[in-house]
């Protein structure tokens, strides 16, 4: 699975992708979430803080709930700011 | 037409080719955004946008898809830039094109509020007082709101 970062979580972490295997137990993006934050303690509170943090999994918006078994690409970031 | 572009573009010239020859076309409608030289007291050097390459392309395609299924536009053109910009430049060109005014103005409303709240872009400022990232504006997210009201009342 390709993770993705942008703008200051790809400043914060260092980096713009990585491309991990996710345990058997990674169900979930909230589930991805917790299993990235150990990986990254940098940025493990702003992972956790609600509503910071957007995602989307294979290039759809996605919520905390969605599932990631399955995802080629799953991206985080914050709201966006384009126009 | 989708258009997402690191290059510098001429929102005229876009204008001008825009649904060119197309006699059936009564009304076009446009909106350029540009990169301003200050936030509030602070003074902006230049502005970065960052995107998301692959799903960018997917959301303004569906954001133009939207437009289309609400209004009889006869033609739609998004230019939006990516990379480093100075103040003045233009980041953003939304063009509609209509037999009569409201749809083409109402559309290019829609296509513009959406787009800010819907495409993956981040803006980086570069100010006096160091870079920053612009973080999502409250008004933004009601504007965006407004017409999903409409398309569910």
């Amino acid at each position: 699975m390709k993770i993705r970062y942008f703008a200051w979580l790809r400043q914060r972490t260092g980096l713009a992708e990585e491309e991990l295997e996710p345990p058997a137990e990674v169900h979930t993006v909230a589930d991805l979430k917790r299993w990235l934050a150990d990986r990254h303690p940098r940025f493990a509170e702003t992972l956790a803080a609600p509503g910071v943090v957007r995602c989307a999994v294979d290039q759809e918006y996605a919520e905390d709930d969605t599932p990631v078994g399955g995802a080629r690409e799953v991206a985080f970031f914050p709201p966006v700011t384009g126009g | 037409m989708i258009r997402v572009t690191g290059d510098p573009f001429d929102p005229a010239a876009e204008i001008a080719a825009f649904a060119a020859g197309r006699t059936d076309v009564g009304g076009i409608a446009s909106f350029v955004g540009r990169v301003r030289d200050r936030a509030g007291e602070v003074r902006i050097r230049a502005m970065t946008l960052e995107h998301y390459p692959g799903m960018t392309e997917r959301k303004l395609a569906e954001i133009e898809e939207e437009a289309r299924r609400r209004w009889p536009l006869l033609d739609c053109l998004v230019i939006h830039r990516y990379g480093r910009m100075e103040p003045g430049e233009p980041i953003v060109l939304v063009a509609t094109a209509s037999a009569h005014r409201a749809a083409a103005l109402e559309a290019c409303t829609f296509l513009i509020d959406w787009l800010k709240t819907k495409a993956p872009f981040w803006k980086l400022e570069e100010t006096d007082r160091g870079a920053r990232w612009v973080e999502a504006k409250a008004s933004d997210d009601a504007a965006a709101a407004r017409w999903e009201e409409r398309a569910t009342g």
